[in-house]
């Protein structure tokens, strides 16, 4: 049976994860993460789950004993945030060019310097192009529900990749909140067992993994990783129709579309802001402004031709990044927008937000602004060198 | 929808009295969520906590700066936090102190309703600690009427046990709601 609780985040995810049946965990634990492993511990030890715990040493071991796992067969799950996966980065990068199917939550916290552990997902952004699959949620039960999806999407033959399913430190992580625990009985129909047949070490049948490559065949293995990277967003699509069908839930697929369709202007969000930018643009619809709202769900690959379809044609949009682009002088996100609609969807007048670095609060109050700002520049045009900086005054 | 902003120190279970207080507003098929401001445990320093009810999905992740009702575990926290912030009219507020009537605070006008509750004696009677949680939570639901006090006593037998259902059973008991008019 099918059971509602009160999760927070990170219980949500460590249940996700459960009911994938992974065969071996190994994570090592840093604040706002830290309480994933208490939980899969203490689910290891009342017998809930029969999964192989591996008590490693720093992260580095742990991606480094999954790549281990993975490749002799295994499902595997790890979880991990800001300098944790900084110091992942090495095995990080060689998960997915072996093309293993690890699934790991990053519980996304600011980066270093000055010293910071709130949320934000700078750490995890950073590093968007070394292969991974990378999905970015803005609720706790989207946290359980992308747990088993990812599997799923991880583990499909035409795509074989790694995947992040990314959450916002402590906003979720220590945010608790109704949520939909799906009978066991239901995962296991939607998620078959992992049988690799791509790569796998088998004494009977040895294969050399990994050996020195000459750039001629290291040029086909980056085409195929970047092909299956692509196949990615039509199976995302399709787990998402899968899951609804058979749990009754979706969350939008490669991104969330919120009252878009008449608007002639748009903002676009990512993770746990998101609600409280909803409310803003619920409260500018009463007072006559035609405004929507695109929520980015899958950083890597990133839906270009999916983002452009809706931004196509708006009057001007803006994008509110809760990040960093150092050299850009913007967010990322909103260089990643703007590329697609470069690509795609013609040239609209956009506006670059920063805001909520550090966990800093992204109220309601802040998007009624940056909605403001986006009509101005539908009217006036844009300096898009000039990125609106949300603060919060003190 | 119903906003509440806790205070507390850590250690007092400020934390835990929010997801309680949620857990009982989903029991009854409504919705609510809760998060703690520090997010990690800081035993004996200032801890902000905030809840958000209503009956259909709630959106926001963000502070609450507009409450409904503030709940206060421990009274010496009044002396460095501005507790009485943003206050609401019409507005709850919950106080765990030794006095029994509110000529001792400088409540302000938005607020229409008090309940006072010696908790840490309460707590100190029957857990032998002063761990003001679960006996502050009988205060809230009688002076908010917000949750039921059979989902709110499952959920803390469920986590801490009879003793705090016993404590919570005696602050219903003992708190005093007054009604400003």
């Amino acid at each position: 049976m099918s059971r509602v609780d009160v999760l927070n985040g990170n219980q949500a995810a460590a249940i996700g994860a459960s009911l994938a049946r992974p065969g071996v965990i190994a994570a090592y634990p840093i604040t706002p993460q830290t309480p994933i492993v208490e939980y899969l511990t203490q689910f290891k030890v009342d017998g809930k789950i029969d999964s192989a715990m591996s008590e490693v040493e720093s992260e580095l071991s742990a991606m480094s004993v999954l790549t281990g796992a993975s490749l002799a067969g295994s499902r595997t799950f790890t979880a991990t945030s800001s300098q944790g996966l900084a110091l992942m980065y090495e095995p990080y990068f060689r998960a997915s060019t072996l093309r293993l199917p690890i699934v790991m939550a990053i519980v996304n916290r600011e980066m270093i310097s000055p010293q910071t552990l709130w949320g934000g997902p700078q750490d995890s952004l950073t590093i968007r192009d070394a292969g991974w699959i990378q999905i970015y949620v803005e609720d706790n039960q989207e946290i359980l529900d992308m747990m088993i999806q990812a599997y799923k999407i991880a583990e499909d033959k035409n795509v074989l990749l790694p995947i992040n399913i990314c959450y916002d430190g402590f906003y979720l992580s220590h945010m608790s909140e109704r949520v939909e625990i799906p009978a066991q009985e239901l995962v296991d129909k939607f998620l078959p067992e992992y049988e690799p047949e791509h790569i796998k070490l088998d004494p009977k049948k040895p294969m050399a993994v990994d050996p020195l490559t000459s750039g001629y065949l290291l040029m086909e293995y980056r085409y195929r990783h970047l092909a299956a990277q692509q196949e990615a967003l039509k199976v995302i699509e399709e787990v998402d129709k899968e899951y609804a069908d058979l749990i009754g839930r979706s969350h939008g697929g490669l991104v969330e579309e919120y009252r878009c369709e008449d608007a002639d202007c748009v903002v676009v969000t990512m993770g746990s802001m998101s609600g409280a930018a909803k409310e803003a643009v619920d409260i500018k619809r009463e007072e006559g402004y035609k405004i929507g709202l695109l929520r980015l769900r899958v950083v890597r690959p990133f839906p270009s031709k999916r983002i452009s379809e809706v931004l196509k044609g708006k009057n001007c949009f803006g994008v509110v990044d809760r990040n960093v682009s150092f050299g850009w002088n913007t967010g990322i996100l909103y260089q990643e927008v703007n590329s697609a609609m470069y690509r795609h969807g013609g040239d609209v007048p956009s506006v670059p937000f920063i805001g909520g670095l550090g966990g800093e609060d992204v109220k309601i109050e802040h998007f009624l602004h940056a909605i403001e700002k986006i009509y101005e520049g539908a009217a006036d045009g844009v300096d898009c060198e000039q990125t609106i900086w949300l603060t919060n005054e003190r | 929808m119903k906003e509440i902003r806790l205070h507390g120190l850590g250690g007092l279970g400020t934390v835990k009295a929010g997801e309680i207080i949620v857990y009982a507003s989903v029991m009854e098929g409504n919705y609510g969520n809760s998060f703690p401001f520090f997010g990690f445990e800081r035993e004996g320093a200032p801890v902000v906590s905030y809840v958000r009810l209503g009956d259909e999905p709630i959106r926001p992740k963000n502070q609450v700066y507009k409450p409904n009702c503030v709940i206060v575990l421990e009274p010496a926290v009044m002396n460095a936090v501005d507790v009485y912030q943003g206050l609401k009219p019409d507005s709850v507020l919950v106080l765990n102190t030794t006095h029994t009537d509110i000529d001792k605070f400088d409540i302000p006008p938005t607020v229409k309703t008090v309940a006072l509750v010696d908790a840490t004696k309460i707590a100190m009677e029957t857990l032998g600690r002063p761990i003001t949680n679960t006996t502050i939570l009988a205060s809230f639901a009688k002076a908010t009427g917000w949750v039921d006090c059979k989902y709110l006593k499952d959920r803390i037998s469920q986590l801490f046990g009879e003793k705090n259902v016993d404590a919570f059973d005696k602050g219903y008991e003992l708190t005093k709601v007054i009604e400003i008019h």
